[in-house]
């Protein structure tokens, strides 16, 4: 029996899950990271979220949806992993929950399941749990002093609500640096925050390894990276006694995992090197903005979920260049 | 310094199992089929009876207007009918099959081996000569060359641009011509620059092939204005648009030829049929073709006369493995899924390559997860994911807007998808669609 089908007749040998689990490889070091620093409560949280957030996507899709469920994809582990790096390694097992509950339910099967959320989301949940538990998800173990204490962990501040505090209270900025991890220690994950957020060098490696696979292209978390370094480093030059260097911008917050991971997610983001631009540069003009006029020390999150919504917008008007579209002469 | 084009492109595995391999003479079948049609353009006129008695390279059926092409039979013997076969299309389409008796040419043929460098003919003449030999593209498109030749008027060529980039996976016939045959391509190329009155010819070879780069390289040196380029390894390199582009920058307009950009293609291959029929008075009857798989006991390049079946050059490989899921005409990437043994050969069959059945059949499509891959890869600027998404709701005013008539259906889009989404299926249904439209408005 000859098959008979149109060409190509050959195909790539990437899959969905690959590309899935390929994200996951490259969160990695980032875990490794955060269990050296703040312990068993990564661990915990991590898996929490993970397990619940595939169960969730089972029954949903197996229940309610009436489909063959698809977690063998592995989308859902890695919605569950990113959720998990955006929470405090304190946060009660039933709290990672009920935000897997709602990033799964809400944030991805309402919608249709993988390829049709509008939002990130592992954000979804995130933001679902800020806004109704804003005390829980404000309080951060201290890096390096809690390897096995987990609902128990000494807290502390992150480097943006401490900066955010200084400012509010008037204090100059060489007295609020000095309350304030080393820039070393800051990139390798030495200092208050969300369980996967804080160690840039290891999200960087991440992001390396992303690149290297092709799972993603570099043009959005240079654009957000460098639109919040330039923003920053503006002010920072027309008044380094109130405002702190870009580098602290860059260091100190949940930029790093937003930009390479959450940012980059395929479905939420735009899908031609243009729009991709656009998209970046307005997460990082609005997470500058939060971050430094309003009420939050972070605002990553919410800069990321507002470019969200206007992908579609984005995928509509701003098209890739076509070939032979300006006769050009070489 | 190697070129490449830019947007897009992949990297599918080369699997060039037959680039060292000799081109060798598949003995001359018991009886060719030679379908009319095997050209972009009209049918040629039919010129032969049941029981004629025809030899090789006498001219059987006439080509009728300006786009056509003329069919030469291509062994000695009677002619046993006119009547439609199964060619590569799955249809039945005309042909004419001849019984072989002996092996008897044309007298005016010159089958000594001398090379002939000198280029006796005019302009004109070489143009009509080419028709009457039935040149077309021998990359696998099949248009009638003697076209590409006449220039449209107020249009000025200002260079041939030699397409030897043979970026098609397994591929190897363009491969193994220049390495045998490059002093004939030499010339072939000096033909075409004298017909289109140019003074520069690039010849465009990728890197994977460094022996004919360097092989042809030196020639070039005996032949004025001809220069080999090297090309890097990047399909579709050897696409007519992406091939200009890499040589000399210049982007051919949507909807426009490669003259628009004051450019004509040939791919090697013609421009040896162009040597032969120029230079030693033989009409296009007889091509190499790569056959070839990775299950194949002896995969090869031959040299076949046009209408052998395919059967006799599996034959020649060693037989049909066991575990055969598909026979395509050409590569995997651009090539057509045959649906029996007994199609035959013709002037556009750079391959046939034999596929396990492992590889064979098409994984299952699941959700689009918007990677963007397929807007990457696409050499045309394309965003297939959305032509897919038109299509499907048969929104297929709204493709032609997209410019879907640009899509050159390589293929990269559906190759590259890991959701394995059919998006070059729905893309040329758009374009079938929109030609539709289209003519109905012309009406």
């Amino acid at each position: 029996m000859l098959t008979i089908s149109p060409s190509p007749h050959e195909h790539s040998s990437e899959t969905v899950s690959k590309l899935m689990y390929g994200v996951i490889i490259a969160l990695l070091p980032a875990f490794i990271a955060s269990v050296y620093f703040f312990g068993i409560g990564t661990v915990i949280i991590t898996v929490t979220a993970m397990v619940s957030c595939v169960i969730f996507e089972f029954l949903i899709q197996r229940f309610l949806m009436k489909e063959k469920p698809a977690i063998s994809d592995g989308s859902a582990m890695v919605t569950g992993m990113l959720l998990a790096f955006c929470l405090p390694t304190n946060l009660p097992v039933w709290l990672v929950i009920l935000g897997s509950f709602v990033a799964i339910s809400v944030g991805k099967m309402s919608f249709g399941g993988l390829g049709n959320n509008p939002f990130n989301p592992a954000l979804v949940g995130r933001v679902f749990l800020f806004v109704s538990f804003p005390v829980q998800l404000t309080s951060w173990p201290v890096a390096g002093e809690n390897h096995f204490a987990y609902l128990d962990a000494s807290t502390g501040a992150t480097p943006l609500s401490i900066m955010k505090e200084g400012m509010k209270n008037g204090e100059r900025m060489t007295e609020i640096l000095l309350d304030i991890p080393f820039y070393l220690d800051m990139f390798i994950g030495r200092m208050g925050g969300s369980a996967g957020e804080i160690a840039a060098a290891a999200l960087l490696i991440g992001f390396i390894y992303l690149l290297i696979r092709k799972i993603i292209t570099w043009h959005i978390p240079v654009s957000i990276l460098l639109t919040v370094t330039v923003f920053t480093g503006i002010m920072w030059l027309s008044d380094p006694t109130l405002n702190p260097n870009p580098l602290f911008h860059l260091l100190g917050g949940g930029l790093m995992l937003g930009a390479i991971f959450m940012a980059t997610d395929y479905v939420t983001s735009p899908m031609n090197v243009k729009g991709m631009w656009i998209y970046g540069i307005g997460i990082g003009i609005i997470t500058v903005v939060i971050r430094v006029f309003g009420a939050y020390p972070e605002g990553v999150q919410f800069a990321i979920l507002i470019m969200n919504a206007f992908t579609p917008l984005i995928n509509k008007y701003v098209k890739p260049r076509r070939f032979g579209e300006e006769v050009t002469d070489g | 310094m190697f070129k490449t084009f830019r947007p897009g492109g992949i990297h599918p595995s080369e699997n060039k199992l037959t680039a060292g391999s000799e081109i060798r003479e598949l003995p001359i079948p018991d009886q060719v089929s030679i379908p009319l049609n095997q050209h972009i353009g009209a049918s040629p006129r039919i010129l032969v009876e049941k029981g004629d008695p025809v030899k090789v390279g006498q001219l059987i059926a006439q080509g009728e207007g300006f786009i056509s092409s003329s069919i030469h039979a291509s062994v000695s013997g009677k002619v046993l009918k006119v009547e439609p076969v199964v060619d590569m299309s799955g249809y039945k389409r005309k042909a004419i099959t001849i019984k072989v008796e002996g092996d008897e040419w044309m007298e005016q043929i010159d089958t000594s081996a001398e090379l002939v460098r000198e280029i006796a003919l005019e302009r004109h003449e070489i143009v009509r000569k080419i028709n009457e030999s039935g040149i077309v593209g021998m990359g696998g498109a099949a248009f009638p060359s003697h076209v590409k030749l006449t220039l449209p008027r107020g249009e000025n060529a200002e260079y041939l641009i030699v397409n030897g980039a043979e970026c098609e996976p397994y591929l190897t016939s363009d491969h193994v011509l220049m390495l045998e045959k490059a002093e004939q391509i030499m010339v072939g190329a000096m033909i075409m620059m004298k017909a289109l009155d140019v003074e520069k010819a690039i010849i465009g070879i990728e890197k994977n092939k460094p022996d004919a780069i360097v092989h042809m390289s030196a020639l070039s040196e005996y032949y004025p204005g001809i220069e080999v380029q090297g090309l890097k390894v990047k399909y579709p390199q050897g696409g007519e648009k992406q091939l200009i582009k890499a040589l000399i920058g210049r982007e051919v307009p949507s909807g426009g030829l490669p003259i628009h950009v004051g450019v004509v293609v040939f791919n090697v291959g013609t421009l040896f049929a162009a040597y032969q029929a120029i230079q030693k008075h033989k009409p296009l009857f007889e091509r190499v073709v790569t056959v070839t798989g990775k299950n194949l006991a002896a995969p090869g390049n031959f040299m076949v006369r046009i209408g052998t079946p395919i059967s006799a050059l599996i034959e020649a490989t060693g037989g049909l493995p066991e575990n055969t899921g598909k026979i395509i005409s050409g590569g995997p990437m651009m090539g057509k899924a045959l649906n029996s043994l007994e199609v035959p050969v013709i002037k556009g069959t750079s391959g046939i390559t034999i596929m396990p059945d492992t590889e064979s059949r098409r994984r299952e499509i699941q959700h689009c997860i918007r990677c963007s891959k397929c807007i990457t890869v696409c050499p045309m600027g394309l965003e297939p994911y959305l032509l897919m998404a038109m299509g499907e709701r048969e929104l297929f005013e709204r493709m032609g807007e997209e410019q879907t008539m640009d899509c050159i259906e390589c293929g990269s889009c559906s190759y590259i998808c890991p959701a394995n989404r059919p998006l070059l299926d729905y893309i040329r249904l758009g374009k079938a669609e929109i030609n539709k439209i289209r003519r109905a408005r012309k009406n």
